[in-house]
């Protein structure tokens, strides 16, 4: 009996070492392809890396972070590049994301395109201040019934430099309900001025993977991965009036926004329409009535959609697409500013347009 | 039949009356999501016949020389997919680096394949039929030709029906296995011919 058992784990294991000593020969041999340069942006930057790796995780280790949803593993789509040297045929597994306009811009999927010569690349220029930040849980907080802000203090790097709006992602470990760790994209809900902290407003999902985690497993004191910052969604410098529009946790980048406004003196004329469903799902209405008594071009203004009679409540009544086009007169001269989900964002895209706000001057940030 | 012509119609039986997709119903999870496509099942398909063309007689000889000896036949499921895993992943590298063209066609399906389990039902068939190692090969083969044949026919199909009225609640996978039963039914018609054991 303990001879049988012997023997099988020893053939097992024979077999094992045997392919594994095979697979390491294969990889120090067949699979070097030696050192090759990647050259950023025409020669900004030049990092040489370990051929035979793919661009998404190659960049990744010189520390250049590419956003990427799905680890790499070629099933979200995002991890777009553009290789204008050196990047060779396209492979099956990338063509389902890329569309004609790409192709002629030699945009890539770079968690499958393989660097095994040395190649010249594109990206956008705000991803060299993107970085893998450490963080520790400093406080969680409850705004509304389902929203938790969360704040974490940066460990290592110990700054960040986000415009307002920007976002980033935050790493879920591996937990009950996911058998890998994976990122969400959050934004973030503090000024830029505070370098040293980003805070997130997390609204709970049933099943989401990553509220979830936030909701029920977070506790203050933990360590959390972020990196970040991402996105174009940041106030533009104009002198336009300007047409903040949210429902929900898209608090947050508005948030960031209107504090910054605070802080630089700007005294662009401002309207702040808030949408939520009744009275326990409006937070920060404090903070934003002090903000309308130290900027006087700002007003903000809540509206409920189902107000409850309990709620008392004396302010705007309806969906946030009519309480917008009742109150905007004129939007020709309007710069428009969403946060939300998708379905109120294509909403509020239509009535702006029938205001008049020019599809140029409409920004946003879609839940997704 | 006289004792020469075994292999051969093994190999034919592989094929047609005893197809490992469409009487097995083997190999099933690929041939749905990767049949939308005539050029990338075709790619697939060729993927599947070199790996079980060669996966087959490998496997016959760690069963034969390693397992057997030893009185170890329980351990063949896990010693089979490793060895598979592993001569895929060396393959894959092989190409990669040494045929640009190869790999685009072939090479870069061959990670979709190796956890497929008709690759593994075949070597469990293998053993279970006692084949020599030329009729493993050929089973190996002429199994591997079925598949090809299968999703070529199923991708053909597919394309076909783009421009088709399909009822919003059969789209996708459940018009698809619908199909390959019509498809297993049709392959019935071979079954009277020669039969597998």
């Amino acid at each position: 009996m303990v001879t049988t058992l012997l023997i099988s784990i020893g053939i097992i294991s024979l077999i094992s070492v045997f392919l594994a000593l095979l697979m390491v020969i294969a990889d120090a041999t067949i699979g070097n392809y030696g050192t090759v340069k990647i050259s950023i942006n025409d020669g900004t930057k030049e990092l040489e890396v370990r051929g035979g790796q793919p661009l998404l995780k190659a960049l990744n280790q010189e520390g250049v972070f590419i956003p990427s949803a799905c680890g790499g593993r070629g099933s979200c789509g995002m991890c777009k590049v553009r290789v204008v040297q050196g990047g060779g045929e396209y492979l099956p597994t990338e063509l389902p994301w890329i569309n004609e306009e790409e192709k002629k811009n030699q945009v890539r999927l770079s968690c499958q395109f393989k660097v095994k010569t040395d190649v010249a690349i594109v990206i956008p220029e705000e991803l060299f201040s993107v970085r893998e930040y450490t963080t520790v849980v400093e406080k969680i907080r409850d705004l509304t019934h389902d929203i938790k802000e969360v704040t974490l203090l940066l460990k290592d790097p110990a700054k960040i430099s986000p415009k307002a709006g920007q976002y980033v992602q935050f790493m879920v470990p591996e937990y009950e309900l996911t058998d890998e760790s994976v990122y969400r994209a959050y934004s973030i809900a503090s000024p830029p001025g505070d370098s040293s902290r980003v805070e997130l407003e997390i609204r709970l999902v049933p099943n989401g993977i990553c509220t979830t985690y936030v909701h029920k497993h977070l506790k203050e004191g933990d360590t959390v991965t972020i990196n970040g910052p991402y996105g174009d969604f940041y106030l533009r410098d104009t002198d336009r009036n300007i047409i903040f529009i949210a429902g929900g946790s898209g608090m947050a980048p508005i948030k960031s926004m209107l504090l910054d406004m605070e802080k630089q003196g700007n005294t662009r004329k401002a309207a702040y329409f808030f949408g939520a469903r009744s009275k326990r799902d409006l937070f920060l209405l404090d903070e934003m009535r002090e903000l309308e008594k130290k900027m006087p071009n700002f007003t903000f203004i809540p509206a409920l959609s189902e107000p409850q009679p309990e709620d008392n409540w004396d302010g705007e009544v309806g969906l946030i697409t009519d309480v917008v086009r009742r109150m905007t007169k004129d939007g020709s001269n309007s710069e428009a500013y969403l946060c939300g989900s998708p379905g109120m964002i294509n909403a509020c895209i239509t009535v702006l347009n029938e205001l008049g706000v020019l599809p140029e001057n409409i920004f946003y940030d879609k839940f997704s | 039949m006289t004792e020469s012509m075994i292999p051969f119609a093994i190999f034919f039986a592989s094929i047609f009356t005893g197809n490992i997709l469409l009487t097995n119903y083997l190999g099933m999870c690929s041939f749905l999501s990767v049949s939308k496509e005539l050029k990338t099942s075709l790619g697939l398909g060729a993927a599947v016949i070199f790996v079980m063309a060669t996966t087959t007689p490998l496997n016959w000889l760690v069963y034969q020389y390693l397992l057997l000896p030893f009185g170890l036949e329980y351990l063949r499921f896990i010693v089979f997919i490793i060895v598979i895993a592993a001569f895929v992943q060396l393959t894959e590298m092989t190409i990669e680096r040494y045929s640009e063209p190869l790999y685009q066609s072939l090479g870069i399906f061959l990670p979709l394949i190796t956890v497929n389990c008709a690759i593994l039902g075949v070597s469990l068939f293998m053993v279970i039929r006692e084949y020599t190692f030329f009729t493993s090969f050929l089973f190996g083969l002429g199994s591997g030709i079925g598949w090809f044949i299968a999703i070529i026919a199923m991708a053909g199909i597919r394309q076909k029906m783009k421009n088709a009225n399909v009822p919003p609640a059969l789209d996708g996978p459940a018009i698809t296995l619908v199909i390959a039963g019509f498809m297993a039914m049709a392959f019935m018609g071979f079954s009277g011919m020669i039969a597998l054991s």
